[in-house]
């Protein structure tokens, strides 16, 4: 079954404020989406109506295919060990190939530290070791550049590429350049 | 199931005592220092002591019981673990319950125990122990279960610690009663009736904390 993200006439409300309206979208296997916009514009609400955590104000979305999804909040316990930590999410997800995920985003010395310790961009690495062994077709990623080292979000960028070649999407928010072929969103446009 | 199962091996690990958010002690600890503090309060009088004290070490548990709920959901509303469990397909409700268990066993079995060294403070009969006993583990499952809806609908609140206490011990007021009334009867209709309103809390509580939780999300 192939991967498919479609919204069509999206529209999303933050408490009286109408965010973006006529918003559609349709996604398939290999396209890379990058979200742009200032602060406030509903980047983030974006993602999270498009992963399902949110409804939309008006209009619907269509998923085909699991979502992984990589925000600011990294959903790790701060005082366990980050072994332990990624350990339940793996248990959850079936995974099993947690350790090359962790090999590749360089985690593998911060094991045994309780998560609490870790810097951001640490944190920000094991939510996206998470996120490869979780291995889902839909990546949605907010903000995931975010505290992360120059050759990590080489690292990562090179990973969403990959990731689009081998069958998957992914719509992504960043502040910083990032060296891959997406097409650019700018919700600006579709401010209400 | 075995979902259920890493839930619930993963919210004891986070709640129990020397597990990682490590408060659970902290009952235990308040609820002692009642059983310690209140003759000093009222004198030494054994037959005072005994006949008021299975009553006071009631509200002593429901005191305690507040105090683990400050962290209970609240930590990981905010660190979006909910959001990352929805992701995958894995339900509030589902959630919720595993924490209502993981919570009840985290308090009420060292809570049970202290009930030893409290009656000797308090010179209460090893009958009226006994009595105790039993109406605590009535009581103390519909205790969890007020604490746990308690803290999903202030898990989004600052200073909703302070706010739990006053939600919580108005609807704990019947579990009150008819626990605490178990000691002064001879027949069982106390604890009866306590265990039969914990049981419906219990049944109520992980639907009424997920519902929370998902209107908390916005």
């Amino acid at each position: 079954m192939q991967a498919r993200l479609s919204a069509t006439d999206l529209a999303c409300r933050r408490g009286e404020r109408l965010l973006f309206r006529k918003l559609s979208l349709d996604l398939r296997p290999g396209d890379m989406l990058e979200v742009c916009g200032p602060n406030g514009v509903g980047k983030t609400s974006l993602l999270r109506i498009l992963a399902g955590l949110a409804e939309p104000f008006a209009g619907e979305v269509v998923r085909t295919g699991e979502i992984g999804l990589v925000d600011a909040r990294h959903a790790l316990d701060l005082d366990r060990r980050l072994g332990d930590a990624l350990g339940f999410w793996e248990r959850l997800d079936r995974s099993g190939d947690l350790s090359s995920a962790v090999a590749r985003t360089q985690i593998d010395g911060l094991l045994d530290i309780p998560v609490g310790y870790l810097s951001t961009g640490q944190k920000q690495r094991a939510a996206i070791a998470r996120l490869l062994g979780r291995n889902r077709p839909i990546w949605l990623l907010d903000e995931a550049f975010a505290g992360l080292d120059t050759a990590a979000q080489g690292m990562l960028a090179g990973l969403i590429r990959e990731h689009c070649e081998t069958g998957g999407l992914c719509v992504f928010v960043s502040h910083q350049p990032v060296d891959v072929p997406a097409q650019a969103l700018d919700l600006a446009e579709y401010a209400a | 199931m075995r979902t259920f199962a890493i839930l619930l091996r993963r919210d004891l690990a986070i709640l129990l005592p020397g597990g990682a958010r490590g408060s659970a002690f902290l009952p235990l600890i308040f609820f002692l220092l009642v059983a310690v503090l209140f003759p000093f309060a009222v004198g030494p009088e054994p037959t005072l002591l005994a006949r008021t004290g299975g009553g006071v070490l009631w509200i002593a548990t429901l005191l305690a019981s507040i105090l683990p709920l400050d962290r209970l959901v609240a930590a990981d509303r905010e660190a979006g673990v909910f959001d990352q469990l929805r992701l995958r397909g894995i339900s509030e409700e589902v959630a919720m319950t595993a924490r209502l268990i993981a919570h009840w066993l985290c308090f009420a079995p060292l809570m049970i125990l202290a009930t030893l060294p409290a009656a000797a403070l308090l010179s209460l009969s090893g009958e009226t122990l006994a009595r105790l006993v039993v109406s605590l583990i009535a009581g103390t499952p519909g205790l969890a279960a007020i604490g746990l809806i308690t803290a999903a609908l202030l898990a989004s609140l600052r200073a909703g610690t302070a706010l739990a206490g006053l939600l919580l011990a108005p609807i704990a007021v019947p579990l009150v009663i008819f626990g605490a009334g178990h000691l002064a009867r001879e027949d069982l209709s106390g604890a009866l009736f306590a265990a039969a309103f914990s049981l419906v809390l219990c049944a109520i509580a992980p639907f009424a904390a997920a519902a929370a939780i998902r209107a908390a999300r916005g």
